[in-house]
């Protein structure tokens, strides 16, 4: 199976609220840059369907990763070819020339090129948290989309039983290959994901993996290829104009009760919530 | 002048309550004039139609199909977005839920139109519309607007109030089912697993016990006594859900549920703000966690800096005096 993982790099989430907002304009200046964790969830997952866990090192398929941004994205990029992945394509653009759909429509170009059998992306990108791409380009490929897959069984690679993440519970689907699957968090537990080379009941460590040094070293070697954005799409046009940010109204500072008969008080009679 | 099309979202028949706040949207953008309708899709959508003719839609559309029995997305997209073109509708609404997440994006790219995903205001100033969205877990606002002659929006339900019914009798009109993706025949749907819980859901809830990994496999124990005593929904966090205390559907947080209730108690929780991006704008915040420095205490108006296992059956038994 060959699949393709798009991958965006974001500013540090667990730093989020550390932001400014100048002018209109956020700042992520002082955060690191990290992979978007839905995306390293999503090359997670394409390392397991492409291996039988005992002899990891022996890849049965290909995992090709792809990110539009700047050149510093390589950074991103290479620390994917080190935990595995065998190729990168990097389509060199910026944050505020593209939108989801422009990048639904490059990634179609890059996938009629590539020919994968399968788009594994994460659900979503925690900058802007729009969770769009994999559905848009699902349908601009005229594939079938399974998104939020919370686990994966994958079946004589040809077709994928994906459990969906819904509100309320899980919805199973099967789709049949080439298909787009975009992941959520529950994807690297343990038995997240089934491939049809690893023995069934195999026990993943929970998370992802971390390259060794020896794989850092390695991954210097392996391609990596760069694309110009209008070599994908010859129309440009964002179909959405994003305007100024603001910074959310802060909650005001609450006071801490010392007994639970002092917070009861509180909601009674101050809040008036019981 | 606006055209607003909603889309409902249907659970074992009925309209879910969800779609109320995709209404709610409508009524705000047709406020200055026009007029929006309902369409709903399901094996029963004309009795599920009925759910929805007292809201001041001037007419609500179904389009009834054993296909549309269950939720596929390459067989309800087409119906979506060709029931938008023939009616010359200008908007698509749905609610953020799962189902809307999924959906909206892909009767988007049929449109050819720009998608706004998860808003939590719409401004309108003349022809023109302003949506604002929660981005970076909620730490910033971001404003956009759609250039393309059709939106397809998603609104967060916890900040567009359900709407209420407005009176008035709008017809029910039969539409036509369209052809389904040609990817539709390559996915099969096998099975809906929904958590069974007799407590509200959690999207509706007025009121919300939530527990955080600290509680371990007490996390039942301790909590249901809470959540009974106040009808409360059950929440978690995500390291609660992971470690396998509480099931995978009762996360709040970026990517579980958002919740915004009157009251949100955080019980042996840190407050990470993933977990913070879901239950935020609850409208009263109390946390109780043993270390005074927890981020929780940031966003709490009450915090109880106390042991949970003594604090919570302290509770309980206050609240039944
Ligand atoms: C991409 C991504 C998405 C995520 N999405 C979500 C999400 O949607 N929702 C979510 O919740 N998380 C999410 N997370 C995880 C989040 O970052 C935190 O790891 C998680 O919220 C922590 O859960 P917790 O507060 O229960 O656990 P911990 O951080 O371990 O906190 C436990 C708390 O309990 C307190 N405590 C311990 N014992 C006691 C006691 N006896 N009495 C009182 N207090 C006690 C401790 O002081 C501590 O504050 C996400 C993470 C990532 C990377
Ligand atoms: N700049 C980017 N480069 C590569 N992939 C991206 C980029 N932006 C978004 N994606 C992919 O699209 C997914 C969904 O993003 P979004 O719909 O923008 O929330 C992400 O999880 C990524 O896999």
């Amino acid at each position: 199976m060959k699949i393709l993982v798009p991958l965006k790099r974001v500013a540090d989430p667990d730093n989020a609220n550390k932001i400014k907002v100048t002018a209109g304009k956020i700042e992520t200046t002082g955060l690191e840059w990290k992979p978007n964790p839905f995306d390293e969830y999503a090359v997670e997952t394409a390392l397991r369907l492409t291996e039988d866990a005992a002899t990891p090192k022996a890849r049965k398929g290909e995992v090709v990763v792809v990110s539009f941004g700047p050149k510093e994205v390589d950074t991103t990029l290479r620390s994917a070819l080190a935990t595995g992945a065998d190729k990168a394509i990097r389509i060199d653009t910026t944050d505020d020339a593209i939108d989801g759909d422009l990048l639904a429509r490059a990634l179609k170009a890059l996938v009629e090129k590539e020919k994968p059998d399968l788009v594994l992306l994460g659900k979503q990108q925690v900058e802007g948290d729009s969770n769009q791409v994999g559905q848009l380009l699902a349908e601009y490929l005229g594939w079938p989309q399974a998104t939020f897959a919370g686990s994966i069984v994958s079946e004589a690679d040809k077709s994928l039983v994906v459990s969906r993440e819904v509100d309320g519970g899980s919805l199973k689907v099967r789709v049949t290959l080439p298909a787009v699957v975009s992941v959520d968090l529950r994807i690297v537990n343990p038995k997240g994901v089934q491939s049809v080379f690893t023995k069934a009941g195999h026990n993943y460590p929970e998370g992802v993996r971390f390259a060794a040094l020896m794989a850092i070293m390695a991954a210097k070697k392996k391609p990596l290829t760069e694309v110009k954005l209008a070599d994908l799409v010859s129309d440009p046009t964002l179909k959405v104009k994003t305007g100024a940010a603001e910074l959310p109204p802060s909650r005001k500072a609450g006071i801490k009760v010392k007994t639970v008969q002092e917070l009861v008080a509180k909601l009674k009679t101050e809040a008036k919530v019981l | 002048m606006s055209n607003v099309l909603v889309i409902a979202e249907l659970h074992e028949g009925k309209v879910r309550k969800s779609t109320h706040s995709a209404i709610t949207f409508a009524r705000q953008v047709t406020q200055g004039g026009g007029s929006f309708a309902i369409l709903v899709l399901g094996a029963s959508a004309k009795a599920a139609a009925t759910e929805v003719t007292a809201y001041g839609a001037s007419k609500v559309l179904a389009c009834e199909d054993g296909s549309l029995a269950n939720y596929v997305c390459e067989r309800f997209a087409p119906t979506v977005a060709a029931t938008a073109k023939a009616g010359g509708f200008d908007t698509v609404v749905v609610t953020a839920s799962s189902f809307g997440k999924d959906l909206a994006p892909r009767v988007a790219a049929k449109l050819g139109a720009g998608y706004a995903s998860d808003i939590n205001q719409v401004k309108v100033d003349g022809a023109k519309r302003v949506y604002r969205r929660p981005v970076f877990a909620g730490n910033a606002l971001s404003h956009c607007e759609i250039a393309t002659a059709i939106h397809v929006v998603s609104v967060r339900q916890t900040e567009f109030a359900p709407a209420e019914p407005s009176g008035g009798d709008s017809p029910v009109e039969a539409v036509a089912l369209a052809a389904a993706d040609g990817a539709a025949s390559r996915v099969e749907f096998l099975a809906l697993e929904l958590g069974k819980s007799e407590r509200p859901d959690l999207g509706e809830a007025k009121m919300i016990v939530s527990g955080g990994r600290a509680l371990k496999e007490q996390f039942s124990a301790v909590l249901d006594p809470l959540a009974n005593l106040l009808g409360a929904a059950v929440g978690a966090s995500r390291a609660a859900c992971d470690a396998g205390y509480a099931p995978s559907e009762l996360q709040v947080g970026q990517t579980g549920r958002v919740v915004a209730p009157l009251l949100y108690v955080a019980i042996g929780i840190s407050g990470a703000i993933q977990h913070l991006a879901g239950m935020k704008s609850s409208k009263t915040i109390v946390a109780i966690n043993k270390d005074p420095e927890a981020p929780i205490f940031q966003v709490a108006d009450y915090g109880l800096v106390e042991d949970l296992f003594k604090a919570v059956p302290e509770l309980v038994a206050e609240l039944r005096n």
